[in-house]
């Protein structure tokens, strides 16, 4: 894959990756044209994608599953006049294309309809789930990029010996686990207890609904402990093979034998000199790994009953709710997008060679 | 080639000499992969286990009204690992849940590898407009969530395995279409490939003939990488409840044990084993996939025992 491996930095004797270029206001003010046209360029494409998925939950909702109205009315009677005036309170007996129009117009202000379960605005519902997904997911998403970069770093430095085989076979093994089998073995050990271990965690949720302060802060955290291991068990593994194989790649650099050369102990030369470079590849994981959390959490919210977004998500399906789930599609696919685009724009910051 | 007049005797068995050569050299590069042998040596007991499923545990084991045992009995010698709550024995239903498992990721990473290898080709070869607009959209399904974009494909189709199939395939094809594109490119650019047009050789023939074969080893380690995550995405929709009612699977099993409060009641021994077999599927599947990879193109650092 010589497409995906990063070149050897050019002239960088041991320097770290410069954030801003500095120079005279020349180049300086050319590069910064450059970027400016970089991101214009970038924000388009993620316009088009965020369009894209709204043609895409359109035509999947309303193509797809034949007509809208006899799911809705599923095993009731219900009259032709009833259908009729179901279709015309939807909009159904307008042309397509008015439709679609339509949807877009009350999609952008973020208004998908009334679910069918909740009997309230999907907007309202999601808006409502937020908070606990970002906590969730955000707190494991620190947890295992650390974590990934620090073994992964120990694993590529002392490749082939048998920390790095035991380490990668952990996360291998790891990352083949089912998500939400491993939340249910834990809720198993943990919270209800088997033989000598007892149940130290709850079984699910998020709170437990009467302590306030320090307490609820400590109570919420005691709730998240399960959760959070198996999205890190499972999570980690990628992050890790990541950083081992581009610190890898920058293993045989040139610039790493004459920093040696120079005297500077292994510690450093790893610290100062490899890990800085051998981590740009990794920066992105971390942000594609924030935009796929809230689609990732889908399982564990729903094996640890946690009030977030993926919880939601399952209630939706198993009826199925299907504004609400139109809704988190929208959601999900956006959330994705706009972290990719994120890491689009920052990329070029942290290298230089990229998007000049 | 022992006799050179032989095997210049038509160019179809020079061929064929020359791919037999290459098979053999990949072969004695793999088996020098451990983690590579003991992934497929997995892998050949448990398909075995999947083809022998009839003989060994029979195939009434399914049947919910004439279950031999009582329910939610912990494991005994009748029953090794147990029976579910309609009194069915676990072992049998892990056995049966293996074809499935097993049918339906190599069916969708198929699909997802030949959508793929299709869109690649096509856009490394033709280039230009065409080209733009096909990678476009295919970076736009790399920036899908896949998961969620498959879950809703099988809520609004009817339930069965092959939506599950194709939701799984329709999903996961970008990163071969990528990979492929970039092979494509890589090949085309080769002399070879003008000498062919100058001959007479026609996109159909370039394509099939000169650009396929120089991506199938690619192709194959894709294929490889892609059945652990389709045996994965199948287990996690049978497990939301997505999957066809009438199969066992493995990951339907969890749902059911999950539905039969297996949980709460502390029943570990009828969660445990259908997550083990799948992990144990998916790391083995994986193992094979990373040992292909890093025979094909050493560059990668795979470590090699």
């Amino acid at each position: 894959m010589s497409t995906a491996s990063t070149a050897p930095p050019r002239g960088g004797y041991g320097r770290r990756p410069a954030l801003v270029k500095s120079g005279p206001s020349g180049p300086r003010a050319r590069s910064a044209r450059a970027y400016l046209l970089y991101v214009a360029g970038k924000l388009g494409g993620a316009a088009v994608s965020l369009f894209a998925v709204l043609v895409t939950s359109f035509f999947l909702f309303r193509i797809i599953p034949g007509d809208p109205v006899r799911t809705m009315t599923h095993g009731r009677q219900v009259s032709a006049e009833q259908l009729a005036s179901l279709r015309r309170q939807f909009g159904l007996d307008l042309p397509v294309w008015q439709q679609f129009t339509d949807y877009c117009a009350k999609a952008l202000s973020g208004d998908f309809g009334t679910s069918y379960q909740f009997h309230a605005p999907v907007g309202d519902l999601i808006a409502e789930k937020v908070p606990a997904t970002l906590l969730l997911t955000g707190v494991a998403v620190v947890i295992y990029s650390a974590l990934g970069l620090w073994l992964g770093t120990r694993s590529a430095w002392h490749h082939g010996g048998p920390g790095d085989k035991v380490s990668t076979g952990v996360a291998l093994t790891l990352w083949s686990v089912p998500s939400f089998w491993l939340g249910l073995l834990l809720i198993i050990t943990f919270s209800v207890g088997i033989g000598p271990v007892p149940g130290m965690f709850p079984t699910g949720g998020m709170e437990s609904g009467d302590a306030s302060g320090f307490a609820y802060v400590a109570d919420v955290a005691h709730h998240m402990v399960l959760p959070v291991i198996t999205l890190v068990a499972v999570g980690y593994a990628q992050t890790l093979l990541v950083m081992r194989s581009s610190l890898l790649d920058e293993m045989g650099s040139d610039y790493l034998t004459t920093a040696r050369a120079k005297g500077l102990r292994d510690d450093l030369v790893r610290r100062r000199h490899a890990v800085p470079n051998a981590l740009l590849p990794t920066v992105t994981m971390v942000f594609i790994n924030l935009g796929h959390v809230a689609a990732g959490s889908i399982l564990v919210e729903t094996v640890f009953s946690w009030p977030g977004l993926g919880g939601l998500f399952y209630q939706a399906l198993s009826v199925p709710d299907l504004p609400l789930v139109q809704g988190l599609f929208v959601v999900f696919a956006g959330a994705m997008i706009v972290m990719n685009l994120l890491a689009d724009l920052l990329y070029p910051l942290l290298d230089p060679r990229v998007g000049r | 080639m022992t006799s050179t007049a032989d095997a210049l005797s038509s160019p179809s068995s020079l061929a064929w000499a020359r791919r037999r050569g290459s098979v053999a050299r990949f072969w004695r590069s793999y088996r020098t992969h451990r983690t590579g042998l003991l992934g497929l040596g997995a892998l050949a007991v448990i398909a075995l286990v999947a083809l022998a499923a009839p003989l060994l545990v029979g195939g009434d084991v399914q049947s919910v009204t004439n279950a031999p045992g009582s329910a939610l009995d912990s494991p005994s010698g009748e029953f090794p690992l147990g029976t579910d709550q309609f009194g069915r024995s676990l072992l049998g239903l892990l056995i049966w849940g293996a074809r499935i498992s097993l049918t339906v990721g190599l069916m969708a990473a198929a699909l997802s590898v030949a959508i793929g290898t299709l869109v690649g080709i096509l856009a490394g070869h033709f280039g230009g407009w065409f080209s733009t607009v096909v990678m476009r959209i295919t970076d736009w399904f790399l920036v899908m969530p896949t998961l969620v974009l498959a879950i809703v494909l099988a809520t609004v189709m009817s339930r069965s395995v092959w939506t599950v199939i194709l939701a799984i395939g329709v999903t996961s094809w970008p990163t071969t279409a990528r990979l492929v594109r970039a092979q494509t490119l890589a090949v085309e650019s080769r002399p070879y490939i003008e000498r062919a047009t100058a001959l007479g050789g026609g996109h159909g023939h370039i394509m099939t003939r000169h650009v396929l074969p120089n991506v199938m080893p690619l192709v194959l380690a894709q294929t490889t990488l892609g059945i652990s995550h389709a045996i994965l995405t199948e287990a996690t929709l049978a497990f939301l409840g997505l999957g066809d009612p009438d199969v066992v699977s493995w990951g339907g099993m969890l749902q059911d044990a999950r539905e039969a409060g297996a949980v709460s009641s502390g029943h570990w021994w009828y969660l445990a084993p259908p997550g083990i077999a799948i992990a144990l599927v998916a790391l083995a599947f994986t193992l094979c996939g990373r040992t292909v990879e890093s025979v094909l193109n050493p560059k990668l650092g795979v470590s090699t025992r």
